[in-house]
């Protein structure tokens, strides 16, 4: 009977991390946003604007190409199925989470590669110059960026001895704090996946509207009303998830154990601060760095990639 | 009166013969085209369909034996009907079951006479694949790979009439008989000097060879089976050869054909010799990761839409190569339970490939039909024109990108499982080639991913590039039904990993004597090794991510509203657009050409800006044809002109030729 219990309160408590992110993405990107403004000397719209800009979009009458095809208008949905499911099967407050069993880190990566691969389509369907620079643009980034944060990903496996998310935090949260070696590159080449895959300076600039430099901007050109909600709206479920998958690697100290309901609270209330912490600190990272010329970002990249396979091949030759 | 007990290989027997009769009845009624079309490929297509089924039921049984008084005098056909014939089986079935089918409606365009021998060597293709898979002996597996070889040589050159078909079938050729004499050679090391009694499988595998004699045996078997499946450096003719072919042989030499050489090798390695090298791993795992990059790479610059899938087919058969060298590694080192799980995923991949390949090239098929170009320069917006088509091939893009829930994503997923369980290995030098190896399996992944947005985003999205695209027409009847089944195998193949993996088990078992299992226990999670370690469900994946689509697109219809305006694009507001303003293939590809520099041999002709009517023109060739093939090529040919010294066509001078030759053996005699 107990077994059974746990279960269902196993599965209902991945039911309310599912609403949690949901709920709580935006306001993680108008947190950074904020951040980003006090630090410019400007005071900002407030950690609620997305929220707000979200409800704008969502009122309006969608505007669709004359051309348009089936793929173009469902894409937004799967884009931000994709994105809701990735930011929803990383542990970040208790570590008992069914789904994760049916997805593990490599299907986390396939969940963010079938996104990327459907607006990139949807960016070319139009037709437009700037939707196929965006699409080019943005699997140039990302074939760089998945590896390296798949190598980021089994190095973390690889001192679990599992690919399963659940598993892997609670491996590195539950250990006596020790400082591995080979998570020291990956968290460097992990900030660059980061930054790269959310489209955030150096690689991408979130704000742009300047035509020849944006990359996700460009993508999303032809997208309005509620389409162009869900797609921000993924945005920042993506931004969510890559932090959750920064704080589960690499600050996962203070997740409640299974079946721990009394430490739930406590593990809450931390992560907020995380949160809170790597959101303050992202906008730091992009306050001070300047965006690079679109060729300059493979070598970036590369040196994520390098930095991840370094890391990998530290934990194998040193066991640690 | 005695039980009648039909076998497997009676089946596979039966359908055989029936090709054959098949393939002679489309010469006879080559002056009635619409039977060979609506009557002759179908029929083939259910002996595909009895084929598959009797390489499931091989799975189950003790394999099957049979001799067949054939051949020369004494030396008889030896046939055998294994597991690993079995999954194969299943393979060619599958996947032939879906192109005869597109077949029926592909070659209605064909005049008759061309059709009829088209008919009859298509089926002479599918009967050599087959023999070849089921050969146990030396005589008959050449005589079945030369079959092949020769129907797939005339299948190549159907459209003779053009020069560089022509050219593209002399290559295909010339280096599937270096290929051969290099199987063959592997076979003369086997026998072993036992005299001609040893050229039979079983005579093989109860010879003990010294590692020296193993090593040669296996280095040929991987030459001469490496060029038949386009690894690295003899690749260069699938680019060529796959072009030129009918679009349905270019399926089947892709999907199936290649996958007879990994047969081959698989064979030869862990059923034929009895004992395996860790340095043979190495060498396949190396040889395999210069081939997955090496084909994706250039996959990515091709402008040509059959050239680009022949270059990811070059990528895949390098990833099956990877997947072989870690299972001998494994293997050598006693961990049977890991080589297991390298050995599934590398069979698992060569069925998916063999679905989702075939099903791109039957779909490049039906655009060339639709629009008589093969440039994806001169395609685009397609999915407007041929919906069907653009459907069907989304699912084999996806499905070729690695992308959950569909099939690629499973085998590239238990190959990263197999690298993510090998620490522990013994040798330092292989722990440290491991990560290494993984890293470029994902690089590889995931340019292949790159390569499959710019494939159908530049073929099927945007706007058309040419005005006569606007009266392109979709896939015919038949045509959808060959390329639903290949798409529907990909999901199924994808949905179903446990079941799948609970049939390849028998192979592992019979090569390796360890199966890989299933630990989760049910149908629904699969996981290799154990439960904590790595499971995955597709089923619940496509569930989840299908619940919460339609969770979104409900609540936000119901909460705010459906209404859709249509307008011109916006484009940031820029007025003037053309079709020729979208990316080509060569835009889209022009970053990796870029980052990759190196390694093409790349020509450039750009217009200075004065130029009145500018012209660019930008062409990526391969190096290693500069570096390999062109100097033994010249050297060929100045031996050949030396040769030719000696001949001037008159009588006296041969006369005299032989005259001196005769004098001079007798002085040595």
């Amino acid at each position: 009977m107990m077994a059974e219990y746990d279960l269902i309160f196993a599965i209902l408590f991945q039911l309310a991390q599912l609403l949690l992110v949901v709920l709580l993405a935006p306001l993680l990107s108008g947190w950074v946003n904020q951040c980003q403004a006090w630090l410019q000397n400007r005071s900002g719209a407030g950690v609620l604007q997305p929220y707000r800009v979200l409800r704008k979009l969502f009122h309006k009458d969608a505007v669709i190409a004359h051309n348009a095809s089936p793929l173009f208008r469902v894409t937004p949905y799967i884009v931000f199925g994709c994105m809701w499911l990735a930011a929803a099967i990383i542990p970040i407050i208790a570590v008992d989470l069914p789904f994760s069993q049916a997805a593990d880190v490599i299907a986390l990566v396939g969940v963010f590669a079938l996104a990327r691969v459907f607006i990139s389509l949807a960016a070319m369907d139009i037709g437009t110059a700037f939707g196929s620079l965006g699409a080019r643009r943005e699997m140039l980034v990302s074939f760089l960026a998945e590896p390296a944060l798949l190598m980021v990903l089994f190095t973390a496996s690889m001192i679990s001895h599992s690919t399963q998310l659940p598993r892997i935090v609670d491996t590195l949260a539950h250990h006596q704090f020790v400082l591995y070696p080979s998570l020291a590159f990956a968290a460097l080449a992990f900030v660059i996946v980061l930054l790269a895959e959310n489209a955030r300076i150096p690689v991408d600039n979130p704000g742009t509207h300047l035509e020849l430099t944006m990359i996700h901007e460009a993508m999303i050109l032809e997208y309005s009303a509620r389409h162009l909600a869900l797609i921000e709206w993924a945005s920042s479920l993506k931004l969510f998830a890559y932090i959750s998958i920064g704080i589960a690697l690499f600050l996962p100290h203070g997740i409640a154990e299974v079946g721990n309901w009394a430490g739930l609270p406590l593990a809450i209330l931390l992560l907020l601060l995380k949160l809170m912490l790597a959101g303050a600190g992202l906008a730091v990272l992009e306050t001070v760095m300047a965006k690079m010329r679109i060729f300059r970002a493979p070598e970036f990249l590369g040196t994520a990639f390098l930095l991840a396979v370094l890391g990998l091949l530290i934990h194998f030759l040193l066991g640690a | 009166m005695d039980d009648i007990v039909i076998l497997p290989l009676d089946v596979i027997g039966w359908s055989v013969q029936f090709w054959i009769v098949l393939g002679a009845a489309g010469l006879l009624l080559q002056r009635v085209p619409r039977l060979i079309n609506d009557v002759i490929f179908p029929l083939s297509a259910l002996v595909s369909l009895s084929l598959a089924a009797a390489g499931l039921w091989a799975l189950a049984v003790a394999p099957g034996v049979m001799v067949l008084p054939l051949g020369l005098p004494d030396l008889p056909f030896h046939l055998r009907l294994d597991p690993l014939s079995g999954i194969f089986l299943i393979l060619l079935g599958g996947a032939s079951f879906g192109v005869s089918l597109y077949s029926a409606g592909y070659f209605k365009s064909m005049a008759g006479g061309t059709l009829g021998l088209l008919c009859l060597q298509y089926h002479l293709f599918l009967v050599g694949m087959t023999l070849v898979l089921l050969a146990d002996d030396a005589y008959m597996f050449m005589v079945a790979w030369e079959a092949m070889a020769l129907a797939s040589y005339f299948l190549v050159t159907t459209d003779h009439s053009i020069p560089d078909i022509r050219k593209a079938g002399y290559l295909y050729l010339l280096i599937a008989h270096v290929g051969a004499i290099a199987i063959l050679l592997s076979f003369g090391v086997m026998q072993g000097g036992n005299g001609i009694a040893a050229y039979t499988f079983d005579a093989m595998r109860s010879a003990h060879l010294d590692p020296f004699w193993s090593s040669a045996a296996f280095l040929l078997a991987l030459f001469g089976f490496g060029a038949k499946a386009g690894v690295l450096p003899m690749h260069v003719w699938l680019p060529e050869a796959h072009p030129a072919a009918p679009s349905p042989v270019s399926a089947l030499m892709s999907g199936v054909m290649l996958k007879t050489a990994i047969y081959g090798i698989l064979r030869v390695t862990f059923d034929l010799l009895d004992t395996q090298l860790w340095w043979w791993g190495v060498l396949a795992l190396g040889l395999g990761l210069l081939t997955a990059v090496f084909g994706v790479m250039f996959a990515a610059v091709q402008g040509d839409m059959k050239r680009l899938l022949a270059y990811s087919s070059i990528e895949n058969i390098g990833l099956l190569l990877v997947g072989i060298g870690l299972t001998i590694i494994f293997h050598v080192y006693g961990k049977d339970a890991l080589a297991a799980l390298a050995l599934t995923a590398t069979l698992y991949h060569s069925l998916n490939h063999a679905m989702f390949k075939s099903l791109l090239f039957i779909g490049t098929g039906s655009i060339l039909h639709a629009t008589g170009e093969r440039n994806m320069g001169r395609l685009g917006g397609l999915i407007r024109r041929m919906p069907w088509a653009a459907a069907l091939m989304l699912v084999g893009v996806l499905a070729i990108s690695g992308l959950p829930p569909l099939n690629g994503f499973v085998s590239e997923w238990l190959l990263l499982q197999a690298f993510l369980l090998s620490p522990g290995l013994p040798n330092s030098y292989i722990n440290m080639l491991v990560p290494v190896a993984a890293a470029v399996i994902a690089l590889a992944a995931a340019l292949a991913a790159y390569v499959m947005v710019k494939f159908y985003g530049v073929i099927f999205l945007g706007q058309p590039r040419e005005h006569a695209l606007e009266h392109a027409h979709d896939a015919d009847i038949w045509e959808r039904i060959g390329m639903g089944w290949l798409a529907l195998a990909c999901v199924v193949l994808g949905l179903a990993p446990v079941f799948v993996v609970g049939q390849l088990d028998h192979v592992s078992q019979m090569l390796l004597g360890a199966q890989l299992g299933n630990a989760a226990g049910n149908w629904v999670f699969l996981a290799p090794v154990d439960t904590e370690r790595a499971s995955y469900s597709p089923l619940y994946f496509l569930l989840a991510v299908l619940g919460v689509m339609l969770l979104a697109s409900v609540l936000v219809r119901h909460l705010y509203h459906g209404r859709v305006r249509r307008s011109d694009p916006w484009d940031c507001g820029f007025p003037a657009q053309t079709a020729r303003m979208q990316d080509t293939a060569e835009g889209f590809g022009q970053p990796i050409r870029r980052i990759f520099e190196p390694f093409f041999k790349i020509e450039r002709e750009v217009p200075s800006p004065f130029d009145t009517h500018p012209r660019y023109h930008g062409q990526s060739d391969d190096r290693l044809w500069y570096i390999l093939y062109l100097p033994v090529k010249h050297l060929t040919e100045k031996l050949s002109s030396l040769a030719g010294m000696l001949q001037h066509g008159r009588i006296h001078l041969y006369l005299t030729y032989t005259f001196v030759t005769l004098v001079v053996l007798l002085v040595f005699v």
